[in-house]
């Protein structure tokens, strides 16, 4: 499967040709995708991976992956540093959807808090190099640097309690005296 | 290309200081580095691509791309690894080398780490072995790094030291919390908690600031410039002399030797692919100890069918690095206080004198932890993900200290570096293959350095603890590798003599971590760096001048 990519303003004669395009990408399983969404993935496997991605980190009174970034992060590594999971993705995302659907006659994004869980659980078990390789690229997304496009406005360092911006250490210490202040 | 007195190659803690010393006594050099400069602007603080945690690539480099090794594992299948992956055993590749990034830890070895087998015999199937220089002799030349590269700290409450004629030229950081909690407690077991040695600036020194104590310290290079490497103290001071020309993006392929088996020089890729070659009359190898190795066993020729120095199948062996070990201790108060660089208090009781054991190791408390590495550190019923594994992100961070140190590793001539017969990197050039481990022994040390790190975090209040003990398939080399290019008296076991000197050719010399015999429980940083001092102070001392000198 193509990878979906897509500028983010679309003159008109690229409206068009990513129209037809999007047509056709529609047609062997890649969606056309909003503005503004992924480099990597399609609309569909974007919202599968979030059910993971949130699943591994949940909502609470801080943000779940998705909703930090982690969905971002994850796809532009895709298309930069981690090109070589590529496969690992597409197949993984294809073969949860298909568990979900035999086990459960629904997609993932459908299932109910119970059935994700379960799902996620299960996936762990019969998928481990695709769920381990999720795992620590959602970990990376949620508390790694904000730059690669997850930990949106540094909300995992604030919810761990870490000044941000980061405390440099200027603030309680004297660099002209070299001592604390 | 004009010939010059000596090539250096590798601007990293020891080529550095060869290059300066060699160009302070007059000798015309060149020193090349297959990586890059990098300035303050490089120095970004990104917790996900750093020289530590390398999940998106090696900062320092190498790149991942055109830069393999290969590692054999257990069961003797190869693999191919990219240079961010923890089984390449990296350091790193730029002007400075590891000292541009590293935490600075700038320990002195013990005077039995230079005395490993008289001390306590070689186990079967190990190489242990003494080195063929001293404590003593490398004395000078140990202080000569510390007024030099710059060092902080304070010796002056452990016993656990060999003998110094003064005290380091900076004190210590103030110290912080966790300096406080685990200095109580050390003291309440009768051990003798002192400062970390750092290659840090603590007061303004050598012209640079102090530390200003943020949260990024080992795996980043110092924005503000007060960490001390070979990039921002020797090389400069080299490059002012006017005799050296630094040479950066150039990749040695081998040194070139003539009929009557000296070296005339190298061949290297400069930084725009092309062979070039650079006549010399001293040829000096500091590529850290895997690259090092892989440049002579690549330095094939006539005469040398098997590679420079390598005549009776030395180089490349007694591979070791540390073997780490520790414990996470988790406490019901806050012992985080976000002031780097966080590793501040450390004890040298375990290194040496348990009846059972072939050595130890210090013992530190850890550097600061980012989020990040806090992931896999949590207490061990942690839920590895869910909503139980974010509430204990929230709980532990701040309340968690790590203590571990690296045990000194037994080494075996099986732990080595070859070439890989088919793998080859951007330049076509064989690649470094890492086979064989460390013998077992040292993963017992290891496992009771562990406990007694667990002893001492129960002591300072830790209402849990978790064990890090491991026994790995692979030698641990990585940033602290050594050994492969073994000093020594008899050129059947070794490969440069006492003063790095190949034995089989006279103008060659393997100056950096390769020549280490042992490598100590301690970072070796300064006494890589003594190491090159003393070496150069030899052969500076021995140089005759030639026609050629300038």
């Amino acid at each position: 499967m193509a990878s979906c990519k897509r500028p983010l303003v679309l003159t008109r004669r690229q409206f068009v040709s990513t129209a037809v395009a999007g047509s056709a990408a529609a047609i062997v399983g890649c969606a056309p995708a909003k503005p503004g969404d992924g480099e990597f993935f399609s609309e569909d496997q974007a919202r599968t991976l979030a059910v993971i991605c949130d699943e591994i980190i949940p909502a609470d009174e801080f943000p779940s992956a998705s909703q930090a970034g982690v969905i971002t992060y994850i796809d532009r590594q895709l298309v930069r540093y981690y090109r070589r999971h590529r496969d690992t993705y597409k197949d993984g995302l294809i073969r949860a959807e298909a568990t979900s659907v035999q086990r459960f006659g629904k997609r993932l994004s459908e299932l109910s808090p119970t059935q994700r869980l379960e799902l996620v659980a299960s996936l762990e078990k019969e998928n481990r190099p695709f769920f381990e390789l999720v795992r620590n690229h959602t970990f990376e997304g949620y508390y790694g640097s904000p730059r690669h496009g997850g930990n949106r406005d540094a909300v995992s360092w604030r919810m761990l309690g870490l000044p941000n911006p980061p405390l440099r250490g200027r603030a309680q210490y004297d660099l002209e005296k070299g001592s604390s202040s | 290309m004009k010939r010059v007195n000596a090539v250096v190659i590798g601007a990293g803690a020891a080529g550095g200081i060869v290059a300066k010393e060699l160009a302070t006594a007059g000798l015309s050099v060149v020193l090349l580095e297959r990586g890059q400069w990098y300035t303050a602007n490089d120095c970004r603080k990104d917790d996900l691509r750093n020289q530590r945690t390398t999940v998106l690539g090696n900062a320092f480099g190498p790149e991942d791309e055109g830069n393999p090794r290969v590692w054999v594992d257990a069961q003797g299948t190869p693999h191919t690894a990219l240079a961010s992956e923890g089984v390449y055993q990296n350091d790193a590749a730029c002007v400075g080398g590891g000292t541009l990034s590293y935490g600075a830890q700038a320990w002195r070895f013990l005077p039995q780490d230079f005395r490993m087998r008289s001390t306590y015999g070689a186990p079967q199937g190990s190489s242990l072995e003494d080195w063929p220089i001293s404590y003593d002799d490398l004395e000078p030349f140990y202080d000569k790094a510390e007024y030099e590269i710059g060092i902080s700290g304070d010796y002056s409450a452990t016993p656990f030291h060999g003998p110094r004629k003064r005290d380091l030229p900076m004190p210590p950081l103030p110290p912080g919390r966790e300096f406080e909690i685990l200095g109580r407690a050390a003291r309440s077991l009768g051990l003798h908690p002192y400062h970390i040695p750092m290659a840090r600036n603590s007061i303004p020194y050598n012209g640079r600031g102090p530390c200003m104590r943020c949260r990024w310290c080992v795996g980043f290079a110092c924005e503000v410039d007060a960490k001390n490497g070979s990039q921002n103290t020797v090389i400069p001071i080299a490059l002012n002399t006017g005799n050296c020309d630094l040479r950066t993006g150039c990749m040695v392929k081998e040194i070139i030797t003539d009929d009557r088996g000296r070296a005339q020089g190298v061949a290297y890729f400069d930084a725009r692919g092309k062979l070039q070659e650079q006549l010399a009359d001293i040829v000096v190898v500091s590529c850290c100890a895997t690259e090092s190795a892989r440049l002579l066993l690549n330095s094939r020729s006539r005469l040398f069918p098997s590679g420079l120095g390598n005549q009776n199948d030395q180089v490349g062996r007694h591979l070791q690095g540390h073997h780490y070990t520790g414990a996470v201790g988790y406490f019901d108060v806050e012992t985080y206080d976000d002031i780097g660089p966080g590793a501040t208090i450390a004890i040298s009781d375990y290194n040496h004198g348990t009846p059972g054991l072939k050595g130890g190791g210090m013992l530190a408390n850890e550097f600061i932890r980012l989020p990040i590495h806090m992931v896999d550190r949590l207490p061990a019923n942690t839920p590895r993900w869910g909503l139980g594994h974010k509430k204990a992100m929230r709980d532990w961070h701040k309340r968690t200290i790590v203590i571990m140190g690296p045990t000194q590793q037994i080494p075996t001539a099986d732990a080595r570096v070859t070439l890989d017969p088919s793998v080859r990197d951007r330049w076509g050039l064989p690649v470094v293959r890492i086979s064989g481990n460390v013998h077992p022994h040292t993963f017992e040390i290891g496992a009771v350095q562990a406990h007694r790190a667990e002893s001492w975090l129960h002591a300072a209040g830790a209402v849990s603890t978790s064990i890090m003990s491991h026994t790995p398939e692979l030698v641990s080399a990585g940033q602290h590798q050594a050994g492969t290019c073994r000093m020594g008296d008899d050129p059947k076991g070794s490969v440069v003599n006492r003063y790095c000197q190949v034995h089989d050719v006279d103008n060659v010399f393997v100056i950096d971590s390769s020549v280490h015999v042992t490598n100590g429980g301690f970072n070796p940083a300064l006494t890589i760096m003594a190491v090159a001092y003393y070496a150069s102070d030899a052969l500076v001392r021995n140089w005759k001048g030639t026609r050629y000198r300038s």
